[in-house]
């Protein structure tokens, strides 16, 4: 076997602990809710039977009522996961989590997208110019980087509506697209289906919403592209230009693998933390809904569901590394 | 690198700050005034309404009124006490718990350390903001809940710095001279590893601490943070935004102001440390 082979395969292996241990953790953190959940949930004076059917819908207690002890409930806890079962949602219809966030993840996707293209031209553009021009502008752009590591992200999102839909009035204050206008389902991104379908009206409604949105997300990851690319062409400028570059050998694929991995996890929360300024009903918005809601299964299902995300995301990237840069291995 | 010294302690690293680095520690000393001097700077109780609702700046109200009538200009002044409280508070309990591991699991190795270090390593994988978010939502409301939830986030971060700089300082010749004169492990990981991991530790948490304020921001953004009325920035900019659509700017616009001034402070100190001591690492 090739050393590769071993890597992917050792690897693999990783993640299984890794998965493990995190959806161990949000059990644990779930389950160290100082007082009754139950109580917290639906208050005092609820009727015994509303009690008994939450702890039921919460795994704590059996058909009969009895109590489940806490590691029979965990062993239950990731059997069900195993099987792909995040659990009902202990509100209104009482839906499988999995299916809810199903529906709330491609606009997720579709704004970290849009975000994550804002956030390349803004940054490349402006690293390029601070690491080509430098002196006075390198530093400009040096501090650009940083304040933007330091940029709260509802309230840059509420200045953008101040300013374009309170007072210039030329964008939608918040949601993905404007009522009865949503393209039919092909991807669940409203802009690639509207292109898809033909649909133009919904795709300027979608475009004018998503402006707003993706240029918060954008400006704030811009500081991780215009840090890279600044550097970058500072070394280039340095060197003999490309001869010197292709002797690096490949440097551009490692460069972007690299950008994925520090890019990848701001670009997430910061969807959730957008999500949540402009209404946009993804997973973040969602998340948010819920837990106002006190909607345990639901926050804890969202959270695995994150992990697990992470966890399959930090693999490929590992793979990825270790396939272009034949120094990572075991 | 850092010049080992076994036995003398020395809390803060000397550092020179560029310029950047002391602008930002005006923005921070500026939070830090107005958390002192609250209740001299401010003419009502934040917490309580004492004017109209939704006064825009005037003389009066000198950053205007909330909805319940409640000066802003006082409960952005109080508010500063809040938002240092948790990040000091979080910060501490990071340390108290990420210190002693990483000294631990970097000094004894072995399974002890591969374990520990494995379950560091999904921690420091997790977004930061949702694990915050999950612990938050499962304590319930607080201050001390709250530092709890953020702090859980940042004892990766020191237990791995921690443990690095362990497993260095640990092959020395003067660890190797105490442990030839009979000291025992505690002796060497108190009195000789521990005072040689304290500027790592500065470093991080000037290089951490911009992030904890967002967090707490973020948390207080969500409702997760101190319950109401307590005066907090991001409890505030979050009730002040439905109010938004109608034109009452003065109503978020203060609170993410302060917010940023914080961070942005934090990371301009932060950013100029680490350059000092990347000058530091080049020039020896």
């Amino acid at each position: 076997m090739t050393s590769l082979k071993v890597f992917v395969i050792a690897r693999l292996l990783l993640v299984i602990p890794t998965i493990l241990l995190l959806v161990s953790l949000v059990f644990f953190i779930m389950r160290v809710m100082p007082g009754d959940p139950v109580i917290a949930i639906v208050g005092m004076k609820a009727p015994p039977e509303r009690i008994l059917e939450l702890r039921k819908a919460l795994g704590l207690v059996d058909e009969s009522g009895n109590p489940i002890p806490l590691p029979i409930q965990y062993f239950n806890y990731l059997a069900n996961l195993f099987r792909g079962d995040f659990g009902r949602s202990l509100i209104w219809g009482k839906r499988p989590v999995l299916v809810e966030i199903m529906e709330h993840l491609p606009a997720t996707i579709e704004l970290a997208m849009a975000g994550f293209l804002v956030s390349i031209i803004l940054g490349v553009t402006l690293g390029t110019i601070g690491g080509w021009k430098g002196g006075k502008m390198s530093s400009a752009v040096k501090i650009y980087s940083a304040i933007t590591y330091a940029l709260f992200i509802p309230w840059i999102g509420m200045m953008l509506q101040l300013l374009f839909a309170v007072w210039l009035k030329v964008l939608p204050v918040g949601g993905r697209i404007d009522p009865g206008l949503e393209p039919p389902m092909i991807t669940g991104l409203y802009l690639l289906d509207s292109i898809l379908t033909g649909r133009w009206d919904s795709f300027v409604s979608a475009l004018r919403h998503i402006i707003l949105p993706s240029l918060t997300l954008g400006l704030v990851i811009s500081g991780v592209f215009s840090r890279v690319a600044r550097t970058s062409v500072e070394e280039i400028m340095r060197q003999d230009f490309v001869i010197a570059a292709r002797a690096r050998g490949i440097p551009e694929h490692r460069l972007v693998v690299h950008i994925l991995r520090n890019a990848f996890i701001p670009i997430m929360t910061g969807a959730i933390l957008t999500e949540t300024t402009f209404s946009w009903p993804g997973m973040g918005t969602f998340l948010f809904e819920r837990i106002e809601y006190r909607d345990y299964t639901t926050v804890q299902g969202t959270v695995v569901f994150f992990a697990i995300i992470i966890s399959v995301i930090n693999l490929v990237v590992d793979i990825l590394y270790a396939y272009i840069d034949p120094r990572i291995r075991y | 690198m850092y010049t080992f010294r076994p036995i003398l302690v020395k809390l803060v690293p000397k550092v020179r700050l560029s310029i950047l680095g002391w602008a930002g520690a005006g923005m921070v000393a500026l939070t830090v005034f107005l958390a002192i001097f609250a209740p001299l700077l401010t003419p009502y109780d934040p917490t309580k309404a004492v004017g109209p609702s939704l006064q825009p700046p005037c003389w009066e109200y000198p950053l205007g009124t909330n909805k319940i009538g409640q000066d802003m200009w006082s409960r952005i002044v109080y508010g500063a006490r809040t938002i240092l409280i948790v990040v000091l508070l979080s910060t501490v309990i990071s340390m108290l718990i990420g210190v002693p591991l990483g000294l631990i699991s970097g000094y004894a190795g072995g399974l002890l350390d591969r374990i520990l270090s494995m379950i560091m390593d999904a921690i420091y994988a997790f977004p930061s903001l949702i694990l915050a978010i999950a612990m938050a939502a499962a304590l319930g409301p607080g201050i001390l809940n709250t530092a709890i939830s953020i702090a859980i986030v940042y004892v990766p971060t020191y237990f791995r710095m921690v443990r690095g700089q362990t497993l260095s300082i640990k092959e020395q010749l003067y660890v190797e001279a105490a442990r030839a004169i009979g000291a025992n492990h505690t002796t060497i990981l108190i009195s000789y590893i521990f005072p040689n991991v304290i500027s790592i530790i500065t470093v991080v948490f000037t290089l951490s601490v911009a992030d904890v304020v967002l967090t707490e921001a973020a948390l207080s953004f969500f409702g997760l943070s101190v319950p109401a009325p307590t005066p907090d920035w991001g409890f505030d900019l979050k009730a002040g935004h439905p109010y938004l659509l109608s034109g009452y700017w003065w109503l978020v616009t203060f609170p993410g102001l302060m917010i940023m001034i914080l961070a942005v402070g934090f990371t301009f100190i932060g950013e100029s440390v680490a350059e000092y001591f990347q000058a530091r690492e080049v020039r020896t």
